[in-house]
């Protein structure tokens, strides 16, 4: 069974984290949901740099926050927010790659 | 003690009975952050703020009321959204016209927070400034070219402020928390979960589900944690809305930085209390060897006009790019150079741009922004309007619409917008006073 991030977490969002980088946010709906996510290992930053079509370098960060049941990613913009070329100011439409990439899931 | 933030940003609507509810836990102080960087470079640049002035001065006249009732402190961090000096000009001008319709006389502290050039490039040449968020050391040339730069202060001036008896406390660019902790810091709370606690209501009712619409948060500070609350009765605090609002907008959720060091959460709790309430424990706060502020700075691109079109004919949207680049190389016969001339196609990538991976158009119409910046605003419009006239008349292969084809909404479809800035200064700068840029001025009017 296949099921995408999206069908599997309560939220998947993007937004700048200041003018100069962008970061998702994955928050899963419980403990239980978290850590099996956790375990597939899924998200590397080859794995995010690909869904976004960006070099790997600009995945700056991949980190589990465990209070949340959390995963977040942070990428570096690719100008800063607002430039000349900005199609996002807020940078709060930039998860649907993330949230449509598809994880092996067998529903419990 | 006892915040209430009304809001997370002054301006956006505070629910009247969130406030009345708010009020019944008798908060020692009211706080509330104005600021944000988020709306991008443009107000900080032109001086303007970004909220409504109709909606911020009944936001101001609420908490003001409150204030005056109760006899409690207003701290308002970022005023104006910029925090510069015409941002703060501009809340004290609403401030003042509050005050003087409802006869309400506070000691009111004004706290500056622009930064001035010569003062910067002298830190520059002391090797006191460091990039943040990208690899571009600051330098003089980027600093003589900025159109406004500001420092976000930390708790320390508003805690002078409320030294020197400040009743109302109106501050430019602030740490967002800085207005929510600069009273249970003075009064001795642990800094770490102090600034946690701002960093929890500084977005006011954001941290509590359902979340939709502006709205308040209490947060009670004690000695070894603290509570927060929405005070909406339907609104409910859950661990999982607090510890998610802590990503919000993080790099990094485990170590947050701010002027003069970070709070670490890697040993943070968040417990749920009751059905409402959450307490969060253990974040601890690093104190950093160099106190730092973070400076923010914007230059002046260019004038920017625009106009927006829709394309429903099925023969040109199969050939979109090739129409594109054709427009672009009649408006380069007659200005070679000089501008920049963007199209913004919504129904392929107007919305993620580079990022975007579907590259085919799925839709039966696309949108269409004709966007032109240039130096001044006679070349930008000049272009623009060159542009807007070849898209609508130009030919392609296969033609059958032969009047015209776009479709504009509205006329005049040139619409000019102004000013464009772009962020240029995102650095942090080291200081031995934490108050040294940050006037603070007292006003008993």
């Amino acid at each position: 069974m296949r099921r995408t991030i999206g069908d599997i977490a309560a939220f998947v969002t993007s937004k700048n984290a200041g003018p100069f980088l962008l970061t998702l946010d994955i928050v899963f709906p419980d403990k239980a949901t978290y850590e099996r996510f956790k375990a597939l290992r899924t998200l590397d930053h080859v794995t995010v740099a690909g869904l976004y079509g960006v070099m790997a370098e600009d995945v700056l960060k991949i980190i589990e926050f465990d209070p949340a049941y959390a995963v977040k990613i942070t990428m570096r913009r690719a100008w800063s927010s607002g430039a000349v070329g900005e199609s996002d100011v807020y940078g709060a439409q930039q998860h649907v790659p993330l949230m449509e990439h598809v994880v092996p899931w067998e529903d419990a | 003690m006892t915040i209430l933030a009304p809001e997370g940003m002054l301006g956006y609507g505070i629910p009247p009975r969130s406030m009345a509810e708010g009020m019944k836990r008798n908060p020692d102080a009211l706080a509330v952050d104005a600021g944000s960087t988020d709306p991008g470079p443009y107000y900080l640049g032109a001086g303007l703020p970004f909220t409504n002035r109709r909606a911020f001065k009944r936001d101001l006249g609420m908490i003001l009321e409150a204030a005056h009732e109760r006899r409690i402190p207003v701290l308002i961090g970022s005023a104006g959204g910029g925090g510069g000096a015409p941002h703060l000009e501009w809340t004290l001008d609403v401030y003042r016209e509050v005050c003087r319709e409802r006869d309400y006389h506070f000691r009111t502290a004004v706290i500056g927070a622009e930064v001035d050039k010569g003062w910067l490039n002298q830190q520059i040449a002391r090797g006191r400034t460091s990039p943040l968020d990208l690899d571009t050391p600051l330098t003089a040339a980027e600093v003589d070219r900025s159109a406004r730069i500001v420092a976000q202060m930390g708790f320390e001036p508003f805690m002078r402020a409320l030294d020197m008896d400040a009743e109302v406390i109106i501050a430019g660019r602030a740490y967002d928390p800085a207005c929510i902790g600069a009273l249970p810091l003075r009064a001795g709370f642990d800094p770490g979960l102090v600034i946690h606690m701002g960093k929890i209501l500084e977005c006011g009712g954001a941290a509590a589900y359902p979340r939709h619409g502006s709205d308040s948060l209490l947060g009670f500070i004690e000695e070894d944690a603290f509570v927060v609350e929405p005070p909406n009765p339907d609104k409910v605090c859950t661990v999982a809305s607090v510890a998610a609002h802590t990503l919000y907008e993080k790099a990094d959720p485990y170590l947050l930085h701010l002027p003069g060091g970070a709070i670490d959460l890697a040993r943070t709790t968040f417990e749920q209390l009751n059905p409402r309430q959450v307490r969060v424990s253990g974040t601890r706060f690093v104190k950093a060897p160099k106190y730092t502020l973070k400076l923010e700075g914007v230059r002046r691109v260019g004038y920017r006009t625009l106009a927006i079109a829709g394309v429903r004919d099925p023969i040109l949207i199969s050939q979109l790019d090739a129409y594109l680049e054709n427009i672009r190389q009649r408006v380069a016969d007659t200005y070679p150079d000089g501008y920049r001339l963007a199209f913004h196609v919504y129904g392929r990538d107007g919305v993620m741009g580079r990022l975007e991976q579907v590259k085919e158009i799925r839709s039966h119409e696309v949108g269409l922004v004709i966007e032109v910046v240039a130096d001044d605003p006679d070349t930008s419009a000049a272009v623009l309007a060159l542009a807007r006239s070849a898209g609508l008349h130009v030919t392609y292969p296969g033609r059958k619409a032969i009047a015209g084809n776009l479709a504009f909404p509205f006329s005049p479809a040139d619409l000019k917008a102004g000013e464009v800035y772009e962020f240029n200064i995102h650095h942090l700068v080291v200081v031995d006073d934490p108050l040294e840029l940050f006037p603070i001025e007292i006003d008993e009017t």
